[in-house]
């Protein structure tokens, strides 16, 4: 534990430098939030609407929320006023919310206890590095403003639980992070069916007793969370407020996910066609524009409905439901609920890039378990790292943001090739020896051993090259050639190259799930 | 070969649980380097993020002010000008006074400034200009001096250093390397201060390399390229703020050229090194006599007194007991902290002279640095910069040494970084530099000494703490408006005192072993 309290720490540090950096609209969403929970009363948080940015969180953040406001009002009263707080930017909002976030964090770091408590030392450390250093989440806490440390925490303290066998406490832990925050909802077919077949599949009576205890669980956690608004009768509004699908199929900066390879093959088509002489309407919503209304922002190709995105998620977990359903183990489910977050990250409705922090750092835990896991993870978090990339777009955290994903890539590659060429180290040695003994020649040094240590594919290195390639053309020779011109195409073409990696990435976890032996 | 004697030595002291930097060593120095470099790097950036000195204060601002200016100067005035009064250039507002290799890195930075960001070193628009972009340029301008001297410069002698050593255990050999680059006092004066240190202290850690690496002459060029980049002038000379250092080179060099089979010979070489060195460097000045001795003029501060706000140096402290300045003139003040100076390093001179090493020249940098800040004429805080440096290369012997030069040298500087708002900074960085050293690795040899006077150890630290937090909460008392920073300064020069005592010891105690390894020989 204090090992792990020192990575903790040296995070912390770099945290604390990185107060005063750049900080996302999510920075006034909260303060907005802490504002409106101070001051109103329960019945008017999911009505108000003095600023644009409402509440749009389950009400367990919201009671969050509530709870930091009564500190916030304690160091500057000004933060939680809901009239003369807007826009406020001075240092006590500033520091009093980054330093939240950064304590919240502890949250993560008893999740990320919980997980490897068990483990061996090596491994644990790993898992250390990979997920108390990660770069994203210093990206998205931190630099951009949320509070995805906390929220992780609460999913990798459920993990932990399921993974012990202790389904009732990991049950109960999966329904206060919905009631956290309701996007993780996406693996929750994954933890009914392993719920229900791993804890209630046993005997007619002893199985129905234990679905209703299971079932009071989470009735209960919901009652908590929902409950005061169902007495208010508000329900259906803070549904709305949850929900607004409105928004449309993607976010302003396109997630680099399926959606983006439907729209532009919709442009392409509906340019090829015009070329050919039919007459296309151009759609009057456009993706590049920001928001979307409600017309279709297709040309060609047919209109994407909330619910046909919800049945292709269902479609792409499948696979996974039907292995967890014939044979549930805890020692998959980390995994298995990695999938979910990845399928509903590629083709959930209005999916944010930073939803990509849901699969990378659970995986984390899967990725130190063999060799070709570390391959796959070491590439996956730096593709999805560098997906991020849009988010600070301001010249200040350049700097940052490239030493980031430099310093990440640089520790994951020295930790895996440490990890995984140790036990090769013990073979070759004791192979010298062997050699020693029969030649009696010293020397014949074992360079061939070092060959099967972490390497990773050519595919994958050109693609990291790629990345390069799509790096340097859109922050350094777009604007030189085109200057101000099509500003959007550097940020289509880091969500499109971006989204061939992660549909990649959901490729190999499909295929790794489906080979996987029924025990 | 040496990769696979490097795996060899992990595997032996095939980690325990206690090791949580075993990864980061398995593929040798240059991998661990990259690592902690590309980290310090990141530190450094995130550093810059705060204010710095001068922010947003006009009409002088500070030295971030200074250092735009002087690009501003050197970029559009011709070389001659540079230090020159004119129309064109008042000296009286920043006007340049370090000697002219810092001039020349002016000119460079001014014109990447001026390639990106125009306004921003325009001649007289551009005074007190402070625009995002125009900080921005100017915050990366030292990141990237510091990435490609400081940095480079380490790499250089962590090899030199360490390849004379086979006993080393690797994970020691990252720690070494995080404890000099991530050295906080050198990183918040350069990246949040704002100053270009790193130059010149990489200048002097590539020179040490070159020595430890028995390449004189190389040594003899950047440590001449380091003395014409800071500087402090005396009246009798050139002593310059990396002139710190220049005794112990000199005492080095000359004793070991006197061990060569030609000694007039060895001593004529690196004397030409040196001279060329700088006539190349004052080429521009060297045409007059007149341009020449007005560029002398400017390095001397005459019109400053012997010491600058509280700094924890021999002359302040003992001001609060002897008022210095009404005694003494000027003039003789300089005599005086001449004499002192020369006398208190002159141990560590003949040491050398006499017995030059390797690891007695590390201590000797250490030592004349230390009589320097303490004795010499005009120190500021920031000088125990230079103290720090051999400190840090010398971490692996001593390493409670360099734990108590770093946090007092930190603490001395606390009233500067307060007026800078470097409060966060400082705490973090400070916590950093704690937790880095005492990184769960098991470094074995550090036990002993953290049970070494602990009480006392104790003592001072809460002392030290307590006082922190009453500088920054507490008014000083009307009659006495800097009695913290006073006792501050008096806490450190204490610490510091001890301290250069130690050392000057240590190098003398290194002669002892050494001969007494010798007769030994002489015995077997």
């Amino acid at each position: 534990m204090s090992d792990l309290l020192w990575f903790f720490a040296i995070s912390t540090c770099l945290k604390l430098l990185l107060i005063p950096s750049y900080h996302s609209t999510d920075f006034e969403v909260h303060r907005n939030w802490l504002a409106l929970t101070h001051s109103l009363p329960l019945s008017q948080w999911y009505l108000d609407e003095t600023s644009p940015w409402t509440l749009d969180y389950p009400p367990l953040f919201a009671y969050f929320e509530h709870f930091l406001s009564i500190f916030a009002f304690l160091i500057d009263p000004q933060i939680v006023d809901l009239q003369k707080g807007l826009n406020y930017t001075s240092n006590s909002v500033i520091f009093f919310q980054r330093i939240t976030v950064i304590l919240s964090d502890s949250c993560l770091l008893y999740g990320v206890y919980r997980l490897t408590k068990d483990l061996d030392s090596g491994k644990r450390i790993l898992i250390w590095v990979l997920v108390v250093w990660s770069p994203m989440l210093v990206i998205v806490d931190h630099l951009h403003f949320q509070y995805n440390g906390f929220l992780l925490g609460i999913l990798l303290i459920s993990l932990s639980f399921l993974e012990q066998g202790k389904d009732l406490a990991g049950g109960f832990f999966f329904a206060v992070l919905l009631c956290f925050k309701h996007l993780f909802a996406v693996a929750a077919p994954v933890y009914f069916v392993y719920l229900f077949k791993h804890y209630c599949w046993c005997g007619l009576v002893k199985g129905f007793r234990r679905l209703s205890v299971l079932g009071a669980v989470v009735v209960a956690v919901f009652a908590v969370a929902y409950g005061p608004f169902v007495y208010h009768g508000q329900i259906q509004q803070v549904l709305r407020r949850m929900f607004p699908f409105g928004r449309g199929l993607c976010h302003a900066y396109w997630a680099p996910n399926f959606w983006v390879f439907y729209i532009v093959l919709d442009k392409g088509l509906a340019f090829f066609l015009r070329k050919l002489g039919f007459a296309i309407q151009t759609p009057e919503a456009s993706f590049t524009g920001g928001l979307v209304g409600d017309s279709s922002p297709f040309a060609i190709l047919p209109q994407i409905t909330p619910l046909a995105t919800f049945a292709m998620v269902l479609l792409a977990l499948s696979p996974c439901l039907i292995k967890a359903w014939r044979n549930p183990q805890p020692g998959m489910i980390t995994r298995w609920v990695t999938y979910a977050y990845t399928c509903g990250f590629l083709f959930g409705w209005h999916v944010h890039e930073k939803a990509s922090l849901h699969f990378v750092i659970p995986l984390a835990f899967v990725a130190v378990q063999s060799l070709e896991n570390a391959r796959h993870y070491f590439w996956l978090s730096i593709v999805s790292c560098y997906s991020l990339f849009p988010l600070l777009f301001e010249a200040q955290e350049y700097p940052i943001k490239v030493l980031l994903l430099l310093l990440h890539s640089i520790i994951t590659w020295l930790a895996f090739s440490a990890q995984f060429t140790k036990g090769e180290e013990a073979k070759a040695a004791a192979r010298i020896k062997k050699k020693d003994e029969q030649l009696k020649l010293k020397g014949n040094s074992s360079r061939a051993d070092k060959k099967e240590g972490f390497v990773i594919g050519g595919v994958e290195k050109s693609y990291l090259v790629g990345l390069l390639v799509v790096e340097i053309w859109s922050q350094f020779l777009h604007p030189l050639i085109f200057g101000d011109k099509l500003p959007f195409v550097p940020l289509m073409l880091i969500s499109i190259y971006c989204g061939l990696g992660i549909m990649y990435s959901w490729i190999w976890q499909l295929r790794w799930i489906i080979r996987s032996p029924n025990l | 070969m040496e990769r696979t004697k490097g795996r060899k030595v992990v595997k032996d002291k095939e980690v325990g649980d206690g090791d949580l930097c075993w990864w980061l060593v398995h593929k040798g120095i240059a991998a661990s380097f990259l690592c902690i470099a590309v980290f310090a790097l990141l530190v450094r950036v995130a550093i810059s993020l705060h204010p710095y000195s001068g922010a947003g204060n006009p009409p002088k601002y500070g030295d971030f002010e200074a250092q735009r200016h002087w690009m501003e100067i050197t970029l559009n005035l011709p070389v001659k000008e540079w230090y020159r009064n004119s129309t064109t250039n008042n000296i009286s507002y920043w006007g340049l006074d370090y000697p002219p290799l810092t001039a020349y890195q002016s000119y460079f930075h001014g014109l990447f400034l001026r390639f990106f960001h125009p306004e921003s070193v325009s001649l007289f628009s551009s005074r007190g200009h402070e625009s995002y972009l125009g900080k921005l340029l100017m915050r990366w301008t030292v990141l990237s001096s510091d990435a490609l001297v400081f940095f480079p410069a380490v790499f250089y002698f962590v090899l030199a250093y360490h390849s004379g050593r086979s006993n080393g255990h690797k994970t020691h050999i990252a720690w070494h390397i995080a404890m000099i680059l991530l050295s906080p006092c050198l990183m918040l004066i350069d990246h949040g201060h704002f100053q270009y240190n790193c130059i010149s202290l990489g200048l002097t850690v590539g020179a040490v390399a070159a020595v430890l690496s028995n390449k004189e002459l190389v040594a003899c060029f950047l440590f001449s390229l380091a003395l014409n980049h800071k500087q402090q002038v005396f009246h009798c000379g050139l002593l310059q703020m990396t002139a710190y250092f220049a005794p112990a080179f000199f005492s080095h060099l000359l004793g070991k050229s006197l061990r060569r089979r030609n000694p007039a010979l060895e001593v004529l070489k690196l004397g030409l090194v040196v001279l060329g060195t700088f006539a190349l460097v004052w080429w521009p000045y060297l045409h007059s006599m007149e341009a020449f001795s007005r560029v002398l003029s400017r390095l001397a501060p005459f019109e400053r007194g012997i010491y600058e706000d509280y700094v924890a140096n021999f002359w302040c402290t003992t001001s609060v007991l002897v008022k210095w300045k009404s005694i003494f003139t000027i003039q003789s003040l300089k005599l005086l902290s001449l004499g002192a100076t020369v006398s208190t390093c002159l141990p560590s001179m003949v040491q050398q002279i006499w017995a030059p090493s390797n690891h007695g020249f590390l201590y000797g940098l250490l030592n004349s640095a230390f009589s320097f800040y303490m004795f010499s004429f005009q120190v500021h805080e920031k000088s125990i910069l230079l103290p720090l440096l051999p400190a840090s290369l010398l971490a692996l012997e001593e390493p409670f040494l360099l734990k108590w030069i770093t946090l007092y040298a930190l603490f001395s500087m606390f009233p500067l970084l307060c007026r800078d708002k470097l409060i966060l900074p400082y705490i973090a960085v400070s916590a950093l530099f704690v937790l880095i050293y005492y990184v769960p690795s098991g470094r074995q040899d550090r036990k002993e000494m953290r049970s070494f006077n602990s009480f006392f150890t104790i003592c001072l630290v809460s002392c030290s703490v307590v006082l922190h937090i009453v500088y920054l909460t507490m008014h000083p008392p009307h009659r006495y408006p800097f009695l913290f920073d006073a006792m501050i300064m008096l806490l450190c020069f204490s610490q510091f005192m001890l301290l250069a005592f130690y050392t000057n010891a240590k190098q003398w105690m290194l002669m002892k072993r050494s001969v007494l390894l010798d007769k030994e020989k002489k015995l077997h």
